[in-house]
């Protein structure tokens, strides 16, 4: 579905990803570990087209979105819940939902609010409330929801673990996993929380100084020793 | 109790009062401290002291009292003030508070109280208010701060000076053109800006300002320069003039409804001439924030990045801003010449942007209502306060001060969802009226 091709980004003279290629497949989750620095919300980003690729190639079902706008990457179907969550604190948790059905045309905007509050109850509780009263994980909750509401074919999710109670963890985790198997959505995911995420991705990457060092299935990963001593060992031990 | 608290906050606050003192000393010295006198040989200063010491003594007691009593008031209280109870109130009842408001507006010039110097005012404060709801597209809904949002209103003015003067055209077919070209220059200074956000917008817009009006000054042959443009003509009611003598040929309005001549009639039209573009201002930016475009401002405002990862275009959502906020000053500048009758570049200075700019902010950031509000106030408060003579604009600035510590988001800062949630089959979200209360805030 989503190919890079030995993609190289650049922030003025500091080369942040070193010919990254990686591939998410029609209905996967596909997770990016890394630490911090690691490049992964820069390869995010890039997919997204701010900043753009200096060199190697996007491709999104084949098609060529390397040097696409990033307000025109959304309606291609690729929908990004951005990292540090990026609510729109004054407005209501209905009307950053709404903001974000903007490439859909606002059609379905009822049935969609609907299939977002069933995958997170806590939203609709809130649903005239402004979003910057909103806990962290409730803003993360209303920031993927909002993110679905373009009804994209493909969700890109950056860390949305971060700074948020582990119990809410847990459930933005599991609404992950509920997106995927019952609408057959495909996720790329990155994370520092690479427990949780490991657990529930098909396939992943490790990504160290913007190389891609290690690929493979979810498991077989989490069961890496080298996996587990650079990204679990230690990082478990901080979320816990 | 209350001896309690002010204990332990009197060291606090003398030091307080103590460096406002030395602070105030130091600028009443050379203000107050230093008369100049014709003497011998020119002129003598003459200082007075005691007058500075006097001065300093005031400001020591006044900030004295106010730091005991604020130190007072600073204890936590149990639910919204008041002001935030009426705010909220406000927001909620908005459709009644306006249709009132409106209804006050239509009979207004036929109120006993109300003579030719109370329309003129009122006619004043509309057009305040009318540039204030311009603004308020660019400042409180695209959160793009604009210093010199007086360009539009001289673009528009002389637009229709020209027009007028030279073409021979008259209002009715200026007024579109005049706004189409402020819309125009608002997107000619959109596109430099579409990078910039707060200070450094603020300060090409306000450069922006300037370069406008010091064109108007220095470009002779089409402006005229500093001695403006005279002559502008009035408006006409559908066709009919409010002239004493009308042209031969053409009827006058007191002839045609046969009712004596009065100078007040024309004051009274042109009172309701910029009411009604006000309205339209008003049901245009009401009617746009329920739009797509109108919530894509509100949450480029909030925050760009995720505009754009929601997939709004940034670029068109700001020009457009910038060209419909600039289209209502252009339409209020069209009014302020045919009212006037003659425009100048004096007419449009920094101070004129600073009070419109002042209006939105001190109504509340997108506040419709609170535009009014501060519109009411900022023009009235210097009128009322004519009886004061030199102090007026001391009072002016005193309660400027005033309302942004009493009220330092705006006098009526309440923002109600502009969407609400509605079963299958019932109005569609963008035509549910704001009518019910956020919830908790």
């Amino acid at each position: 579905m989503l190919q890079l091709e030995d993609v190289h980004t650049r922030y003025g003279n500091i080369e942040a990803l070193k010919g990254v290629s990686v591939e998410v497949r029609q209905g996967e989750i596909v997770t990016i570990i890394g630490s911090n620095g690691a490049g992964k919300s820069t390869l995010l980003m890039t997919i997204c087209g701010s900043p753009q690729a200096a060199a190697g190639r996007i491709l999104l079902n084949g098609e060529d979105i390397t040097r696409t706008a990033p307000y025109d990457i959304v309606h291609l179907g690729i929908s990004q819940a951005p990292e540090g969550r990026r609510i729109f604190a004054r407005m209501s948790v209905l009307e950053n939902l709404q903001m974000g059905s903007v490439p859909s045309g606002g059609r379905h905007f009822e049935e969609d609010v609907q299939k977002v509050f069933t995958l997170f109850p806590r939203l609709k509780e809130r649903i005239n409330q402004r979003g910057g009263t909103l806990s962290g994980g409730e803003q993360q909750m209303l920031c993927i929801g909002r993110a679905l509401m373009a009804r994209p074919r493909l969700l890109l999710l950056d860390e949305p673990s971060l700074g948020i109670a582990p119990i809410l963890v847990r459930q933005i985790f599991n609404a992950i996993v509920e997106i995927n198997k019952e609408q057959g959505l495909t996720i790329l995911l990155v994370e520092q929380n690479a427990f949780q995420a490991l657990k529930i991705a098909h396939r992943a990457y490790v990504l160290s100084t913007g190389r891609v060092v290690m690929e493979g299935a979810g498991r077989e990963l989490l069961a890496n020793p080298e996996v587990r001593a650079a990204y679990l060992e230690g990082g478990q031990k901080e979320v816990a | 109790m209350p001896s309690a608290v002010s204990k332990q906050a009197l060291p606090a606050a003398l030091k307080d009062a103590a460096i406002a003192a030395i602070v105030a000393f130091i600028l009443f010295l050379p203000i107050i401290g230093m008369q100049l006198q014709p003497g011998s040989g020119g002129l003598d200063v003459n200082f007075r002291l005691p007058l500075v010491l006097i001065g300093a003594a005031i400001v020591f007691v006044g900030r004295l009292l106010l730091g005991l009593l604020g130190s007072r008031r600073r204890a936590p209280r149990a639910g919204p003030s008041i002001m935030e109870r009426v705010a909220a109130g406000v927001a909620a009842n908005g459709r009644w508070l306006g249709l009132v408001g409106i209804l006050f507006a239509l009979t207004m010039p036929f109120m006993p109280f109300s003579n030719r110097y109370v329309v003129d005012v009122g006619t004043t404060v509309l057009i305040y208010v009318m540039l204030g709801w311009g603004l308020n597209i660019v400042v409180g809904l695209a959160g793009l701060l604009d210093l010199g949002y007086v360009a539009f209103y001289a673009v528009g003015a002389y637009s229709f000076a020209l027009l007028g003067t030279t073409a021979g055209m008259g209002f009715w077919y200026c007024l579109p053109l005049a706004g189409l070209l402020a819309a125009m220059f608002g997107l000619l200074l959109g596109f430099p800006v579409l990078r910039l956000r707060g200070d450094y917008l603020a300060i090409v817009t306000l450069g922006f300002g300037e370069i406008i009006r010091i064109v108007l000054l220095n470009w002779t042959n089409v402006t005229n320069g500093p001695n403006g443009i005279s002559g502008i003509p009035r408006p006409s009611f559908f066709g009919l003039d409010f002239a004493r003598s009308p042209e031969p040929g053409t009827t006058a309005f007191h002839q045609y409804f046969g009712i004596p001549y009065s100078g007040e009639q024309r004051v009274i039209y042109l009172y309701f001439l910029i009411l009604l573009l006000a309205l339209i201002t008003n049901f245009f930016v009401i009617r746009i924030r329920r739009l797509p475009i109108g919530r894509a401002w509100e949450a480029l405002r909030e925050d760009e990045i995720a505009c754009k990862a929601l997939g709004i275009n940034p670029t068109n959502t700001k020009l457009t801003a910038f060209a419909l906020g600039a289209m209502f000053g252009g339409f209020a500048g069209a009014f302020f010449a045919t009212r006037q009758g003659f425009v100048s570049p004096e007419s449009f200075t920094f101070i004129e942007s600073a009070i419109i700019l002042a209006i939105v902010v001190l109504g509340g950031m997108g506040s419709q209502i609170g535009v009014v509000l501060a519109a009411i106030i900022i023009v009235l408060l210097p009128e009322l306060g004519r009886d004061f003579a030199q102090y007026r604009m001391l009072i002016f600035g005193a309660a400027m001060v005033g309302i942004m510590i009493w009220r330092p988001r705006g006098l009526l800062a309440h923002r109600s969802p502009t969407v609400l949630l509605h079963p299958k089959g019932g109005p569609r979200p963008a035509d549910v009226p704001p009518s019910v209360k956020e919830a908790g805030a």
